[in-house]
């Protein structure tokens, strides 16, 4: 059975495009925009991995994330975060509450597809 | 040398600028000239009558000879050197700004210039690092590039796409593009400095006070007219930015609220009748002491009112409003005394505080201070409680040695070691 990513995005091109790339890539990739609703839909599936944008609409990545790991049935799913922001302070703040990975936008599609198969296999 | 210290000095200059000989005016006043001489060079001292012959014989006022330079000069003299923390003789600041006043005021304006400059500065680096308008634009430029570079990285990976795909990929590409496009431009603009023309900016509470002090702290058309006039008088005002009217808004409408409860006229004629009791004013308005000392703040010393400063802060200590009286100078840049009794009120919300306070220095000036602290905003369960407290200084001379707060301008230009609120070494 093909292993699901659940990415949760506003930005509805790069949405596309990270699907394509990940679906091609074999896995089944579930879309979600909404940050205020977004831990209905990980209780929902739950996903195998999940890729987090920290700019969204409702609710703020890290809040989610803060979520996820707090939540048992999450909290051990692999979570690589995107943002648009590098500081040093973001990267800090996504790891210490308990991000497997933060990458930072703009990202080439090998380096989501790299990282996406290595926390994968983890 | 003290203020008097240099009245000799200055007697000096004023014979020589009017070609007296020392030997000609000593005759005049009916003294010999070896006593001119020593008074000349700040050896003698002198007053009463033979001051009042000698600026007489050189046709000026006799105050002109004997006051120092305004108090207010001299602590921003003094302000200006410990800010730049330079080996410049401070303690002969008096002498310089009594011998040369325009210096003097160059210093002062070049200070307030630096520290406008020094706000300006912090402001746009703020801007850059917390402006949500500035963090929305730059996250829409990167969103759309990641977008692109993701896409684009598709089409020419060299991997089949059918038709479909490719066309709704090159579709994307344009989409992100145009929105790319607009949002750099967006940037651009934002970024793009305003022209300028050469005057200093000015963070929005200064303009504000510098609004409040053209127009001597009083509106006779929202005296007149109330709330109604705010608009027009915020329209004509000569702002730049939206924050600076948004705050003079603020205080306008909080002016025409405290001229509707205490009607001036009536409020004039109250306070001569109580001899400026805020506590009997705000008993006889029904409103409350925070209120009057504002009102108080408002009457003009062209009316035949005494001089009263008001100081406005919240309780991070930040200074809201003032408006200066001489002798009680408030510092815009930088913190002020934390003995003020504006600050005092904080630990005592709600309740009226009334002090005598004195400045240091040998002309110690006394003023009474009122101060009240209160809460604003709704009070709530479980929400912090925002204080705002309100004070103001009226100039005094009281009988006797009534006892009274050693205060200062600010820790840095204070001479009063032994302080127990002193926050840094004084430079004095």
């Amino acid at each position: 059975m093909a292993k699901r990513v659940l990415l949760i995005e506003d930005e509805p091109n790069i949405i596309e495009a990270i699907s394509f790339i990940l679906s091609r890539d074999g896995f089944t990739v579930h879309t979600h925009e909404d940050g205020e609703t977004a831990m209905t839909k990980v209780m929902a599936l739950p996903p195998d991995l999940i890729i987090l944008d920290v700019m969204l609409p409702g609710r703020s990545g890290f809040d989610i994330l803060r979520d996820l790991r707090a939540e048992p049935v999450t909290t051990k799913i692999p979570v690589m975060m995107l943002t648009a922001r590098g500081q040093t302070k973001d990267r800090d703040l996504a790891l210490r509450l308990g991000a497997n990975h933060f990458m930072t936008k703009p990202f080439s599609n090998a380096e989501v597809r790299d990282h996406v198969r290595s926390l994968m296999e983890a | 040398m003290s203020v008097e210290g240099i009245t000799g000095t200055r007697i000096r200059e004023r014979r020589i600028d009017r070609g007296v000989r020392q030997a000609d005016l000593a005759a005049t006043v009916g003294i010999s000239p070896s006593y001119l001489n020593l008074i000349e060079h700040n050896r003698r001292r002198i007053a009463g009558k033979l001051l009042s012959g000698i600026a007489r014989a050189l046709d000026v006022a006799p105050e002109q000879l004997t006051r120092g330079a305004d108090t207010a000069v001299l602590d921003r003299l003094r302000s200006a050197a410990a800010e730049m923390s330079m080996p410049a003789e401070i303690a002969r600041a008096e002498e310089m700004a009594g011998r040369y006043p325009g210096w003097a005021a160059l210093i002062v304006g070049q200070a307030k210039r630096l520290a406008s400059l020094e706000e300006r500065v912090q402001e746009l680096s703020d801007r850059m690092t917390y402006d949500p308008e500035l963090a929305g634009s730059l996250h829409d430029v990167i969103s759309a590039v990641t977008a692109i570079r993701s896409t684009a990285s598709i089409l020419v990976g060299g991997e089949a796409l059918d038709a479909d795909w490719q066309s709704r990929f090159h579709r994307n590409i344009y989409d992100d593009s145009i929105r790319l496009a607009e949002s750099s431009e967006a940037l651009i603009n934002y970024l793009d400095s305003p022209k300028t023309d050469g005057t200093p900016h000015l963070a929005p509470v200064e303009e504000v006070e510098a609004a409040l002090v053209q127009s001597g702290y009083h509106f006779a058309d929202i005296e007149t007219r109330g709330s109604h006039a705010v608009d027009a008088i915020v329209a004509a005002a000569d702002m730049r930015g939206l924050a600076a009217k948004t705050v003079f808004r603020a205080h306008l409408s909080q002016y025409a609220a405290d001229a509707a409860a205490m009607p001036l006229a009536a409020f004039t004629q109250t306070a001569l009748a109580c001899a400026y009791d805020p506590l009997r004013l705000a008993t006889e308005f029904e409103v409350d002491i925070a209120s009057v000392l504002r009102r108080l703040s408002c009457l003009r010393e062209k009316d035949g009112h005494p001089p009263m400063g008001l100081a406005v802060a919240d309780s991070s200590g930040a200074l809201l409003l003032v408006k200066q009286v001489a002798g009680f100078t408030m510092p815009r840049a930088g913190a002020g005394c934390p003995l003020w009794p504006v600050f005092s009120a904080f630990s005592r919300p709600n309740q009226p505080l009334r002090a005598e306070a004195s400045m240091p220095g040998a002309n110690a000036q006394r003023f009474l201070c009122y101060a009240v602290a209160h809460p604003i905003g709704a009070l709530g369960f479980d929400v912090p409680q925002v204080m705002r407290a309100t004070m103001l200084v009226v100039f005094d001379q009281p009988e006797g040695n009534a006892p009274a707060i050693g205060v200062g301008v600010s820790c840095r230009i204070c001479p009063r070691n032994d302080c127990a609120a002193r926050r840094e070494p004084s430079v004095i």
